[in-house]
């Protein structure tokens, strides 16, 4: 593009950390892959367990080392106002991915409520396969999975005005304070950057505890788990990946803050930061509609 | 378009390092490029190898060489591995060398990951290919991996086979992240969109569809881990799920990834109708709306592959229509390349002769596409052998032949040397000629009624079956020589100026051949 054009663009030397975290990544879904099929087959899984670990201290490292060798570089001026439009296009996208891996279960979720059930309990031209299990009552949430045996149905469900409706307004603040962060930031007020930063990550940490506490009472009192047919299945991966997603974003923003007390960024140079919050806002946006179409509707 | 050309390099550039660490290490985008045409070319190999298996199974009825489950495990890896590891990653390779020579930027934008990006490739192909060795097989449920026949039903690879695929989503996703960057980012001032090259416009848009796309994937073949270990239903009807989930999640991927696999092909082929036609390509703003178009239809295409699997009538009418609908950029294009060639100064040296071929063949596979896609003929063409001959028609000398024409256009560039034209002039006529005797009888064979994915066949297809093998055989052998032709080509032969091909443009031909390590440290200026 045309303008700032005055810095050459940095392209970084040899570096070993793409290929430590080929070996990291390929080692440890390895790992996982012969714990699982081991586990399944009643084979010993220690070797698999050492080979996930093993990996998994690969990746830590590369992770320590990669982002390190990245921020040392920003640090030292290296990065032009190009390389930061890069960084800028590199996280966009990579939310945008993100998204598109939601909308696979959310595309599931509505596919299976507005079609496929509805099919089974005999519905509409495609009724022929209600023949498979004569008396199947289309309802949902499905609580009377067609084979009970096979899939027995959770005994009651989690209603949404409860603990759904706390976490919404714990992420929909959290959103809040990271924005009120983020000025703070460009305001270069850091005392402000780390209270609400702080508050954010506080936030996120009741959220993941209160979702925890969640998913033990479904398992615990309500039956309602991953064994439990479609409505189980579809709750648990939205619900699940959503929350993996929270710990993701919060140890972001918990580097964030560690970063900011060593006296990294300024007002007008801290795209770390900031790509944090973006993720920490897509990550609010997802909730939303899991309020929406898991709980509520 | 003129341009300056920074050729030497910079400071604290140098050139490349020596030994492996050259390659394990590196940052280039041209030595990266180059490790995935050379990875794709190996994956070529192999899946073509698997191809033989099949074809020489299918020579003569009744089972001869391979059990019918080894036959399922082939036809399953073949897909996979000709898709994942050699069309696509052929094409990033292509991406990767061309991209920033096109644009006039130094390198990928993101130098570093796009080392990553390829260096998980072969892990994951690792993985996909161990396999075979595994207790109960490799997958053998067809590279679609339909559930229940890969949940409930499939070989304990499959969990495997899953973490590869989740390998290769990771790998292809950064790749296209770079891709975008670079090309949104990293273009020389003066460089307008629609002053980009098309090659730059195609992978654009197929960076696109592969972030769209790409995590799709991942959640399909997630939902399949959890079915198998953690007893969820998605794919099962006893709780609530639905097997033709799968296919809807599967083919909303499948239907842009066949796009993936051809629109860089189409840039390609564009660029070098015009360059051997010694004409600017006729109409240039309408091929790049027509690739958009293509990309936008391909979302909402998907269950044209699935019509015979019970749907309402409203949704087949529906994806007929939107599919028959893709014919309409589709023929623009067509129309402009023949129309760049009409009038033009012609002349047929090998990236010419594939990319005539590709025009033409790839004519005949959207034809039989279209046939697909009406959903009352599709009830009597669906899981024949004549979907067979469309793909192949769409995927070799399409996706495929785009490649070849591509590497013969560039290799002068890359290598600073002229390719053998005559052993190349060979190599397009075998594979013309093997290609066609191979999958145009899969076409009368397919209407006859013989079905796909199956090692013995009914004695009255036996004729077409082995001219069709015959041709898989050539087709096959020839492509050693083009292994040959480009071993030569890197190790000596003519000198190849910075611009070989005298209709050529384009900043690429403004650096010299063979493309220094470092190009365009500073951007040169676009008019």
């Amino acid at each position: 593009m045309a303008d700032n054009q005055t810095q050459t663009y940095y392209v970084p030397e040899q570096s070993k950390w793409p290929i430590v975290a080929t070996v990291g990544l390929g080692v440890t879904l390895y790992g996982v892959a012969s714990i699982m099929v081991n586990g399944k087959q009643g084979d010993s899984t220690t070797g698999a367990w050492i080979m996930f670990l093993v990996g998994s201290l690969i990746m830590a490292y590369m992770l320590f080392g990669w982002f390190g060798a990245v921020i040392k570089e920003s640090r030292e001026g290296l990065y032009s106002p190009q390389m930061d439009r890069s960084f800028r296009w590199g996280m966009s996208w990579f939310i945008f991915s993100e998204v598109m891996f939601f909308a696979a279960f959310f595309g599931a979720l509505f596919y299976v409520r507005v079609l496929a059930v509805p099919w089974l309990g005999g519905e509409g031209d495609k009724g022929s396969s209600n023949m498979l299990w004569e008396g199947f009552q289309a309802t949902w949430p499905l609580v009377n999975n067609p084979d009970p045996q096979a899939y027995p149905g959770p005994s009651s469900l989690i209603g949404p005005w409860g603990l759904p409706l706390i976490n919404t307004i714990l992420l929909v603040t959290s959103s809040f304070t990271v924005t009120i962060a983020h000025h703070a930031m460009k305001a270069d007020n850091r005392a402000k950057v780390k209270l609400w930063l702080g508050a954010t990550i506080a936030l996120a940490v009741v959220f993941m505890f209160v979702q925890s506490y969640e998913y033990l009472h479904a398992y615990r009192d309500l039956d309602l788990t991953l064994q439990s047919g479609i409505y189980g299945s579809t709750f648990f991966m939205l619900t699940g990946f959503h929350g993996a997603h929270v710990f993701l974003g919060t140890l972001m923003l918990f580097i964030m803050l560690l970063r900011i007390r060593k006296g990294h960024f300024t007002g007008d140079n801290h795209f770390g930061f900031e790509a944090a919050a973006w993720y920490w806002h897509f990550v609010d946006v997802v909730w939303l509609g899991l309020f929406v179409f898991v709980y509520i509707i | 378009m003129s341009a300056v050309a920074d050729t030497h390099a910079q400071d604290h550039h140098h050139g490349p390092a020596k030994g492996i660490s050259r390659w394990l290490l590196t940052t280039n985008h041209k030595d990266i490029g180059s490790m995935y045409l050379i990875f794709s070319f190996a994956m070529f190999l192999l899946g073509g190898s698997m191809a033989m298996v099949i074809r020489a199974e299918l020579f003569q009825p009744g089972l001869q060489i391979v059990e019918p489950e080894f036959f399922n495990q082939m036809t399953t890896m073949h897909g996979l591995i000709m898709v994942f590891g050699a069309v696509m990653p052929a094409f990033v390779g292509l991406a990767n060398w061309m991209l920033p020579l096109m644009v006039g930027a130094p390198d990928m934008a993101l130098p570093r990951m796009n080392n990553w990006s390829f260096w998980l490739l072969p892990c994951a192909f690792l993985i996909l290919v161990s396999t075979l060795f595994m207790q109960g097989g490799a997958p053998n449920f067809g590279w679609t991996f339909y559930a229940p026949l890969s949940t409930t039903y499939g070989p304990p690879s499959t969990t495997f086979f899953i973490f590869a695929v989740h390998i290769m989503g990771v790998s292809s996703i950064m790749g296209a992240i770079n891709v975008i960057a670079t090309i949104l980012n990293m273009r020389a001032p003066g460089m307008t969109l629609m002053k980009m090259p098309l090659f730059v416009w195609t992978w654009l848009i197929t960076a696109f569809l592969l972030i769209a796309v790409m995590p799709v994937l991942a959640g399909v073949v997630t939902m399949m881990l959890m079915d198998i270990h953690f007893g969820t239903s998605f794919f099962d009807a006893a709780g609530g799920g639905d097997p033709v989930l799968f296919q809807h999640v599967f083919w909303f991927f499948g239907h842009p990834e066949v796009y993936i696999m051809i629109l860089p092909a189409f840039g390609a082929i564009s660029h070098i109708v015009a360059a051997f036609s010694r004409k600017p390509l006729f109409g240039y703003a309408s091929m790049v709306y027509a690739v958009g178009a293509i990309a936008v239809l391909s979302f909402v295409v998907w269950a044209h592959h699935m019509f015979t699997v019970g749907m309402p009538l409203a949704g087949q009418l529906f994806f007929m229509y939107a599919t028959l609908l893709i014919a309409v950029p589709t023929g623009v294009k067509v129309f402009n390349w023949v129309t760049t060639m009409f009038r033009g100064s012609l002349s047929f040296e090998a990236p010419m002769l594939f990319a005539v071929a590709f025009i033409i063949l790839f004519t005949i596979g959207g034809f039989s596409g279209l046939m697909l896609a009406i959903a009352p003929a599709d009830f009597q063409y669906h899981d024949t052998y004549f979907v067979v001959a469309h793909f192949h028609y769409v995927l070799v000398p399409g996706a495929i032949f785009g490649i070849f024409a591509s590497a013969y256009f560039w290799l002068p560039k890359w290598t600073g040397h002229m390719y053998d034209e005559t052993l190349a002039k060979t190599h397009f006529w075998l594979s013309f000629i093997g290609m066609n005797l191979a999958f145009f009888p899969m076409h009368f064979l397919g209407l006859a009624g013989m079905p796909r994915r199956i090692p013995d066949y009914a004695l009255q297809f036996t004729d077409f079956n082995m001219i069709s093998s015959i041709g898989a055989f050539m087709f096959g052998a020839t492509q050693l020589l083009f292994l040959f032709i480009v071993v030569k080509c890197a190790r000596g032969g003519e000198k190849a100026p910075a611009k070989p091909w005298d209709g050529a443009e384009g900043l690429e031909w403004t650096v010299p051949s063979p493309a220094p390590y470092h190009t365009f440290s500073t951007p040169p200026e676009v008019k």
